[in-house]
């Protein structure tokens, strides 16, 4: 109803803001009239965005949305911007972000088209594929594999919706489980519950290294989906403060500090149990470093 | 407000491929009804029997009514499901969880008996309430007659109770029926899951959530009318 | 199975599991029981009032909230508050609402609709005589029910108010849908990270139960010193 009565404001935003940066509208004029900005966090959404030992968020979208905010607070001038922390499962980011509930949410998102018409993305900060772990014992290793099996998957994410399209096309017959959180699919899995957890590769590599038995699992070699670009998403509609969290991305990723921090989370022992995970920086990812893009399409990488 | 309404969506194919959103929708509305008839089945046969234990003479029985009923009725219901769901297979013996866990429809299942056994504990209480709400001189009728304290129950103290305690029955009913959808958290697909499943696909939050909505408000609506004609049914002449 | 128990889990966790957990969980008690109750007694005094209208728009309001799960509710309001608060403030975006706020808010409406019900039976208790004396001493309406109708009924009903309370302390878990941090959330975080679902859900029952039986114990004490004096 709203939506027609904002769309002059916006569209002036659009056409004014590279000229007079005094006229502020939407997220840019809250986070100043506030002084606050709401950061979304993941639960076990490692090593994006999870809780640590002390239980605070961590992790390596934590550490550009950080940038980010620093970025902002230097755009407006604060001398105090107070940084709200707010957990968001993978069911709920999406409203929360469109409802102003959080203003960034850092995490392991996937940006594609079909949510583009929901939300905003910035610069992609990894590319990933769908596949799935399981427990070495019960011999699975492909997806047609899990025909017949119980899985899970959590809710919310583009992996479900795509474990439930292969099940359709393939009639499978599988029956799927959706959970709350990576940490309680995976422990589905864990404890026997399901098969398999059918999710974005680099998670399922994190939950398993971090499990009790690390060697008992095995990740699957054929993928659901081409390696797929995750996003910050903030708000749809929102140039100007797209265009400052485009540009403190982009700045972030080309310089020498936006590769010591993947190294930081990719390369080098993580909290909570020191675990690392090795995994150098991928040839596709160093060339999105290179030139940043907001791109959905995986062809793009 | 800026949200971009649609409620065509309902008409749409959902990514599950099983038919339309609306479809899913009707699925989730299939199994929350489905537990509810099921839990309800233990809980009435649990309940009736914990709420009688409650009123026998025995000092014993008193005490395993009132320790079942204390015990199930002061642990948060998403807690019980938890109990059931993760933790009871793993203390049990291993082969036994092993099979338990490899159920097909196990969250199904595990709603149910969880369901069942919390609702029994506020059944039960309704069953003991309504038994102490009789005039005393039923029992005693009952023993000068010569029945046993079972046939007392049987033939004189139950049908009355149960017939004064159809309205709190209905409400604890209602009740059991909205709890399934506690059952969400450990994977049940019923129909507060379908509409979050419904939101995520396709982005469409409040359209999913009124069309639960209302669903609830219809079988709630029917519950009560179905309740309200067993009451005037059953109702005791005289009262 | 019970061989490998592992207490210091338990132990190593309690710092976070009462100071972030149970602290949310209380303090979200204290406030929608109060604000419960203060909008639960205005919505009973609505449906008894003679004003047309009134006593239907409060008895709509509480059979529908009463015919949903609390689940869906949570679930509505975390993403439906901003938008209202948008409309009611006229504000050009939706408003700011933190995941504290956004749970009271949603646990106020939600057992205002219960604890209506019990109030209603409060006010109800109290006999006609009571009100027409009031206003025959020349008592305004809400005098008479400030000073006369509404002590008498809270306190007949205290024992039943306190029952619903720790239902509304047991139903405040059900927040773990949104990933929230009360007591079960922090217990569920502990067990998901150190994959110790054994013991942290056993620890979560048992505190659970120890609170909610001694305070229904408490309660019970309490309903047979009400009785007596009356």
């Amino acid at each position: 109803m709203r939506l027609k009565c904002l769309l002059p404001v916006v569209i002036a935003g659009l056409a004014v803001a590279p000229a007079s940066a005094q006229e502020l509208t939407g997220t840019l004029k809250k986070i100043k009239e506030t002084g606050q900005i709401t950061l979304g966090y993941r639960d076990s959404s490692v090593p994006f965005s999870y809780l640590d030992g002390s239980q605070k968020p961590v992790g390596y979208a934590m550490d550009i949305c950080h940038k980010i905010v620093d970025a902002v607070k230097a755009d407006l001038k604060l001398d105090k911007l107070e940084t709200r922390l707010n957990p968001v499962t993978s069911a709920t980011r999406i409203p929360l972000i469109a409802n102003g509930t959080v203003d960034l949410e850092c995490g392991s998102t996937t940006n594609n088209a079909d949510r583009q018409k929901q939300v905003g993305f910035t610069n992609t900060h990894f590319l990933t594929a769908t596949r799935f772990v399981a427990k070495k014992a019960s011999n699975v290793s492909k997806f047609e594999d899990l025909k017949g099996k119980t899985v899970v998957s959590t809710s919310g994410t583009t992996n479900i919706r795509q474990i439930n399209e292969y099940n359709t096309e393939k009639k499978l017959g599988i029956t799927i489980l959706p959970a709350k959180d990576h940490a309680e699919a995976f422990l589905m899995v864990e404890t026997g519950r399901a098969v398999a957890f059918v999710m974005d590769d680099v998670l399922l590599a994190s939950l398993a290294a971090g499990s009790k038995d690390p060697g008992a699992y095995m990740i699957s070699a054929d993928a659901l989906s081409k390696p797929e670009p995750y996003g910050i998403m903030l708000r749809k509609d929102d140039a100007p403060f797209k265009k400052v969290v485009d540009a403190a991305t982009a700045a972030f990723y080309k310089s020498p500090e936006g590769k010591a921090t993947y190294d930081k989370w990719f390369t080098k022992p993580i909290p909570p149990r020191d675990i690392n995970l090795n995994l150098p920086m991928s040839e596709p990812l160093q060339k999105a470093f290179a030139q940043p893009s907001d791109s959905p399409d995986p062809a793009m990488y | 407000m800026n949200y971009n309404w649609n409620w065509g969506i309902f008409f749409d194919l959902s990514p599950e491929g099983t038919g339309t959103y609306a479809d899913m929708l009707l699925s989730g509305l299939m199994w929350t009804i489905v537990t509810a008839l099921c839990a309800w089945v233990i809980a009435f046969a649990i309940g009736s029997v914990v709420g009688v234990l409650r009123t026998l003479p025995s000092r014993a029985a008193q005490a395993v009514g009132n320790a079942y009923v204390e015990l199930f009725r002061n642990v948060p219901l998403l807690v019980q499901m938890f109990l059931w769901f993760f933790v009871l297979p793993e203390v049990l013996p291993e082969s036994w969880g092993t099979w338990l866990k490899q159920l097909p429809n196990a969250p199904f299942y595990t709603a149910v008996v969880c369901l069942g056994f919390f609702t029994a504990s506020r059944v039960a209480e309704q069953v003991r309430a309504g038994i102490q709400a009789l005039p005393r001189g039923q029992r005693m009728a009952g023993t000068a007659l010569g029945l046993t304290t079972a046939q007392t129950y049987r033939y004189v103290l139950l049908p009355n109770a149960y017939r004064i305690i159809l309205p709190p029955m209905t409400s604890e009913f209602l009740n059991n029926l909205k709890n399934t959808s506690v059952a969400l958290t450990i994977g049940l697909l019923e129909l507060t899951a379908r509409a979050r499943s419904m939101q995520e696909f396709s982005f469409q939050v409040f359209e999913a959530f009124t069309a639960a909505t209302i669903l609830y408000i219809l079988i709630n609506l029917v519950v009560v009318t179905v309740s309200g004609m067993l009451e005037r049914r059953f109702a005791v002449p005289g009262r | 199975m019970f061989a490998d128990f592992d207490f210091k889990v338990i132990l190593n966790a309690l710092p976070y599991l009462f100071l972030d957990g149970m602290t949310f969980t209380l303090t979200l008690t204290a406030l929608a029981a109060v604000g419960g109750v203060v909008l639960g007694t205005l919505i009973a005094m609505m449906r008894l009032s003679g004003i047309p209208g009134l006593p239907q728009v409060a008895k709509i309001y509480v059979n529908f909230m009463r015919s949903l799960p609390l689940v869906l509710v949570i679930f509505w309001f975390y993403f439906l508050v901003p938008y209202i608060g948008q409309w009611l403030t006229g504000a050009e975006r939706p408003i700011q609402v933190g995941a504290f706020s956004s749970s009271l808010i949603t646990f106020t409406l939600f057992e205002a609709a219960y604890f209506s019900e019990i109030m209603r039976a409060g006010i109800q208790s109290i006999p006609k005589g009571q009100a027409a004396a009031a206003s025959a001493l020349g008592l305004t309406y809400w005098q008479s029910m400030g000073n006369v109708i509404l002590p008498q009924a809270f306190r007949n009903m205290l024992p039943v108010l306190l029952t619903q309370t720790i239902v509304l302390f047991q139903d405040t878990s059900l927040v773990y849908v949104l990933s929230i941090t009360d007591f079960l959330g922090a217990a569920s975080k502990v067990a998901q990270r150190d994959g110790r679902l054994v013991e942290m859900y056993l620890f979560a029952a048992v505190v659970y139960f120890t609170i909610c039986f001694i305070a229904s114990l408490l309660v019970r004490r309490l309903q047979r010193r009400v009785a007596i004096i009356r």
